[in-house]
């Protein structure tokens, strides 16, 4: 037994002070808005299947790509807290604002991470485990820890993570990936740079205190822009795949068509106007306008095979 | 040596707030894996001799 009055004996030390963390904000830590756009894709790329799968166990499956996809948004912000608190868009999240303490976001990230996995094998199949395993990988460990600092083309790879959740969708219904799965995958895919080099033309200061090579810091303005207009002009005939193949109708046929053409209008805007507040303007049209294309696509696939209002454009 | 921390009311307040939170997820859990074998094991599972 040791003897208080033992001067050898380590000074006294305060336990570490309990978290000051509210529900709230480990809620945040997973950043719900991604997770509602995850549920929404995976879930029509499981209307798209055309297979059946029991409703609970589709249930049980989105809710856990929802939380797998949460966890790599809480990795994601405790290896980027240091970004996060010199950006005025991030600086207010739970590490930076120091309600949450960096290993708490880590046990709760890598908790979170293993357990939807593993949940999601044993619901499903572990094709979908798999793909929701390399989902989190890539999105924590490649984009996170390796792309976002070390190259321009980060959010181009990066965005392969957010594509990948109506694959996951798929898989989960069908046991395997199909033509369907993977068209919706190539149209997140190439809608992500001009979505995201839209919002980092206006935000291109503050990346570049934060360090972070955006390709407005790393290329130019001028660069980037045409690099929004090509990937738009990719984007906008890529958005018409699923009438060609079949498993989009009419309504989306049509939104796809309208919504491609105001995106490639809005991106020429972004390449016209280079100056001023007015290029600033014409950039978050993009940005905006870009959410509610990816939106309407998928809210118009979910519609016609969920409600049946299908009809068929060729033949 | 370590000395006990002494919570202040907001901090009191808080971890209660979590605790309960953690006990909520943990009665969704058991409700979910429940649902989720009898999903996975069909409506036979109820088919038994008795």
């Amino acid at each position: 037994m040791t003897s208080l009055t033992n001067t050898a004996s380590p000074a006294p030390t305060f336990a570490p002070a309990v978290s000051p963390g509210e529900v709230a904000d480990f809620f945040a830590l997973l950043k719900p808005r991604v997770m509602a756009l995850v549920i929404f894709t995976a879930l029509v790329g499981m209307t798209v299947s055309h297979s059946h799968v029991n409703p609970v166990i589709a249930t049980v499956s989105l809710l856990m790509i929802a939380v797998g996809a949460g966890a790599s948004g809480c990795l994601n912000m405790w290896w980027d807290a240091d970004v996060d608190a010199v950006m005025t868009r991030t600086r207010t999240r739970p590490i930076p604002a120091g309600r949450i303490q960096p290993g708490e976001a880590l046990a709760f990230g890598l908790t979170l991470s293993v357990f939807s996995v593993l949940v999601l094998g044993l619901a499903a199949n572990w094709l979908a485990a798999g793909l929701l395993a390399f989902t989190i990988v890539f999105y924590a460990v490649i984009y996170s820890m390796w792309l976002k600092r070390a190259t321009a083309q980060n959010i181009v790879i990066g965005g392969a993570a957010g594509a990948l959740p109506p694959m996951i969708g798929q898989a989960v219904v069908t046991g395997s990936v199909g033509i369907e799965g993977t068209i919706l995958f190539l149209i997140i895919f190439i809608w992500t740079p001009p979505h995201f080099w839209a919002l980092a033309l206006v935000k291109a200061g503050e990346y570049a205190r934060a360090g972070i090579p955006m390709m407005p810091n790393v290329a130019g303005p001028d660069s980037t822009r045409r690099q929004i207009v090509a990937y738009t002009a990719l984007l906008a005939p890529l958005g018409l795949a699923p009438v060609v193949l079949g498993f989009g109708g009419m309504i989306y046929g049509g939104v796809a068509l309208v919504g491609g053409l105001a995106m490639l209008a809005l991106s020429v805007e972004v390449y016209r106007r280079r100056d001023g507040e007015t290029a600033n303007k014409a950039a978050m049209s993009l940005f905006a306008f870009s959410i509610l294309y990816l939106f309407l696509l998928f809210s118009a696939l979910l519609a016609e095979q969920g409600l049946g209002l299908f009809r068929p454009v060729l033949g | 040596m370590t000395l006990p921390t002494q919570l202040t009311p907001e901090e009191a307040r808080r971890r209660r707030k979590r605790s309960v939170a953690i006990a909520l997820v943990l009665a969704a859990l058991v409700l979910i894996f429940y649902v989720l074998t009898i999903a996975k094991l069909g409506p036979q599972v109820l088919n038994r001799p008795l």
